[in-house]
């Protein structure tokens, strides 16, 4: 009797292990992923041309703001995703072959979330918005089609200056040869590369602010610290920059009140 | 005796793995015990505590913070205090939440009333404050307090009583702020009004109408842009919940009753509908932060908090917008727009401190020292400096450094900013106009569902969309649904609210019925064997 009653118990507990270790690798990485650094191109498609009842790019770019609009795209990163009032939200810097459009807080379960892997075609119907100057899609659905595209950082090194620079809103950039500015002083006076927060009022984690040269104008960019989280190596790059460091670098062509870019990657300057 | 010493362990392993399973099923309930205030605070032993705070993104806000603690810790060295900072008061209560679940609450929490009555539907989560402040030694005030800590007369009754939860004082205010509505006056004026004593909605509408006026290139005449809205409000849930109140129309009973889908309530969403198709009013989730708008000259009147002074005008010490696009005006801070000239209402809002109940009673001692140091003056001036907030103690209020302060509006355009002082002082002259909202767990989700109906209405009617009556029952319904206001929050515990979490995954289930079986077969065992011993 005592032998069978062993044998259950050790059965419970191989049967305990075997759950818990299930569950374990079960679990997603919650880690927010961002467009691939080295702009590296999976498997594109070549088929740009739109199903019927979608805009093309310059149609998108045409429509006024509060109409609705039906664009097919991919994803090229993944901002965030987070559950309000029991409905799911995501937001994404999606792209076709011509343009870009940032979708902003779709309705989204989680479970869709980890489906949409970056380079995923979908189509999305929707409101065209602003916010701040910052044209997005919101109050959206989507659904998912066939097609894969990773689109390759677009080289807007002659670009930045320029008036029609908004023409390239959200897409995703690459910038080379900047001068890394001061953006304040600590309390010592010193010069300082890098905030947390707008005003060095946060922390680690916060979103990070570092202004940057280039030909003769700063402009102030950002790691959004949803995009990329103080895990990452382009959070852990601009915490490590220094003033008059002179580096390259790629992200999302974000807008608030004016050029206001989401870098993914930071180096050390080649050019 | 191998397999004896097996079976007795595995049946304790099966025993705390049951403990452990049942405590996690019940993860809702602290499991901690009613706090109960000790004899005498121990400045021998050690503590740790942390303090989870909110600042407006202000430097200022996060140097004063660090320097309260500072100062705190020099007093008191045995206790150390860990501050983690937000931004979003909705972040702070998500964490909450989350941490409730987890027993790994903050000590002391910066919070809105709203959120602490979620959090005191769980038991013996939050400490109730009323024997603490009136103690003898440890009380507010009291003798064995090592630094000058106001008394409780000494605290704005007003704002104190906004954190009595069913009869519990669970709150105590740490600043307090109200709505503005900043004015372009030299728009205004341009337009040919003038500003009258109190605003109304009248006089605002028929502002914004006059400079909806265009010439014929398409630019506005007031302002020679092509981008014009003159009226935008920051919080939608503070403009529903103030246009319901001065009207003196139903919004919610002291009990949780829903009672905002109301005729009143439609009315005022169509004027908001009538005067959106103008292009004359949008709000800051659909268009933009009003002080961006404001200082760009492409907003007359922008009604945004308090302690959001010092963004709005055109020498405001803290800017989003290029230099390029700021406009010369003169700014002008006034109450929020009335319907009753002879009895103004304003919302009274602002930051409150609550503290999380802990095993160790000394714990806790230690967390209500700290939260009653941040009533004293130093703290009180100084955070009250940084944007349009007052005090919410009479001690910091009539102090002379605290009235030198207000007496120095305009020196300059930082710490005497004259926007923010005038926001400031606004609310100190009206503190007997600010009201409050019932406070019940849901009312969280009433107000932001005030907030969503207009919303809704304004994005509807940019969009082309007729608003009419069939089209606010749909929304009604819709954000009745959404906020689950058909649903009697008001009487569920904070584990009563949370989603349906579905069938247990198979694992589980497999997992649970072996332990049940083994359980079966360890009884079986037992009684066999009595028997046989018996026999």
């Amino acid at each position: 009797m005592k032998k069978y009653l062993a044998l259950v118990l050790a059965l419970v507990m191989t049967l305990s292990l075997f759950v818990a270790c299930t569950s374990s690798e079960e679990e997603g990485d919650d880690s927010t992923e961002a467009g691939t650094a080295d702009g590296t191109t999976a498997a594109a498609e070549t088929d740009e041309a739109k199903s019927d009842g979608v805009m093309t790019y310059a149609e998108y770019a045409a429509a006024s703001t509060e109409t609705e609009v039906v664009v097919e795209t991919y994803i090229q990163a993944k901002q965030a995703w987070y559950e309000s009032d029991g409905v799911g939200m995501a937001t994404f810097y999606t792209q076709d072959y011509d343009g870009a459009y940032f979708i902003y807080n779709m309705p989204c379960t989680e479970d869709e979330y980890e489906q949409l892997a970056i380079g995923t075609k979908i189509k999305v119907t929707g409101y065209k918005s602003e916010w701040s100057g910052e044209y997005e899609i919101t109050d959206a659905t989507f659904e998912i089609e066939d097609g894969t595209y990773v689109a390759e950082a677009t080289d807007l090194t002659s670009v930045f200056g320029d008036d029609n620079l908004v023409d390239y809103q959200n897409i995703f950039f690459s910038v080379t040869g900047l001068t890394v500015e001061a953006i304040g002083q600590d309390d010592d006076g010193n010069d300082v590369a890098f905030y947390y927060s707008y005003d060095g009022s946060g922390s680690e984690g916060d979103d990070l602010y570092f202004n940057v040269s280039l030909n003769g104008t700063t402009y102030t960019f950002t790691v959004e610290s949803y995009l990329c989280d103080s895990s990452t190596d382009v959070y852990n790059a601009v915490e490590a920059l220094n003033v008059g460091d002179v580096i390259d670098v790629e992200g999302f062509l974000y807008w608030y009140e004016g050029v206001n870019p989401h870098i993914t990657s930071v180096s050390t300057s080649e050019s | 005796m191998k397999i004896r010493i097996f079976a007795r362990a595995s049946a304790l392993i099966l025993a705390a793995a049951a403990v452990i399973l049942s405590v996690s099923g019940c993860h809702g309930t602290s499991g901690l015990s009613e706090f109960s205030l000790p004899d005498e605070f121990d400045t021998t032993k050690e503590y740790t505590i942390t303090f989870w705070a909110k600042n407006d993104t202000n430097k200022a806000q996060t140097e004063i913070y660090e320097q309260a603690i500072e100062d705190f810790e020099a007093i008191y060295p045995n206790i150390t205090v860990n501050l983690r900072l937000y931004t979003d008061y909705s972040k702070i209560y998500n964490d909450v939440i989350t941490n409730i679940s987890t027993g790994t609450t903050p000590n002391v929490c910066i919070t809105y009333p709203d959120h602490i009555a979620t959090y005191v539907t769980g038991e013996n989560i939050v400490v109730p404050l009323d024997e603490l402040m009136t103690d003898e030694k440890y009380g507010l005030g009291g003798s064995e307090v090592l630094f000058d800590s106001p008394t409780v007369d000494e605290i704005v009754s007003e704002f104190l009583a906004e954190g009595v939860i069913n009869g519990t004082q669970y709150a105590l205010p740490f600043m307090r702020s109200t709505e503005a509505c900043y004015v372009n006056k030299t728009y205004v004026e341009a337009l040919g009004f003038e500003l009258p004593d109190v605003l109304t909605w009248d006089f605002i509408w028929e502002v914004c109408a006059a400079a909806m006026e265009k010439n014929d290139d398409g630019t506005y005449v007031v302002n020679g842009q092509t981008i014009m809205i003159p009226f935008i409000y920051k919080s939608t849930d503070n403009m529903m919940i103030t246009m319901l109140k001065q009207l003196g129309a139903d919004y919610s009973t002291d009990e949780g009753e829903i009672l905002i889908f109301n005729e009143t309530t439609e009315s005022i969403l169509y004027e908001i509908a009538e005067h959106t198709a103008n292009g004359e009013f949008s709000t800051f989730k659909i268009s933009g932060y009003p002080a961006n708008f404001l200082n760009a000259g492409q907003c007359i009147f922008a009604v945004d908090s308090t302690a959001g002074a010092t963004w709005m005008g055109t020498d405001a010490p803290l800017l989003d917008i290029s230099e390029d696009k700021l406009v010369e005006f003169e700014t002008v801070v006034m109450t929020v727009p009335q319907y009753d000239t002879e009895n103004t209402s304003m919302i009274s809002q602002g930051p409150s401190i609550c503290i999380f109940n802990k095993e160790d009673s000394g714990e806790v001692m230690a967390s209500w020292l700290f939260a009653q140091y941040l009533l004293t003056n130093d703290v009180q001036i100084a955070y009250s400096e940084t944007e349009g907030y007052i005090p919410v103690t009479t001690k910091a209020q009539t102090s002379d450094e605290y009235l030198d302060y207000l007496s120095r509006a305009g020196e300059d355009n930082d710490t005497y900013y004259y926007v923010k002082i005038a926001a400031s002082q606004l609310l100190y002259d009206n503190i007997e106009n600010t009201f409050v909202t019932s406070v019940f767990n849901g009312s969280t989700s009433l107000r932001s569902a005030a907030g969503q109906l207009i919303e809704n209405v304004t994005k509807s009617v940019r969009r082309g969309e007729t608003v009419d009556a069939e089209y606010m029952k749909t929304l009604f319904s819709d954000v009745t649904s959404l906020y689950r206001l058909d649903q009697n929050l008001a009487g569920e515990s904070i584990t009563d609210g949370e989603e349906d979490l579905g069938e247990l995954p198979t694992e589980a289930v497999i997992l649970l019925s072996v332990i049940a079986a083994a359980w079966v077969f360890i009884a079986i065992y037992f009684i066999v064997s009595t028997v046989k011993m018996r026999k």
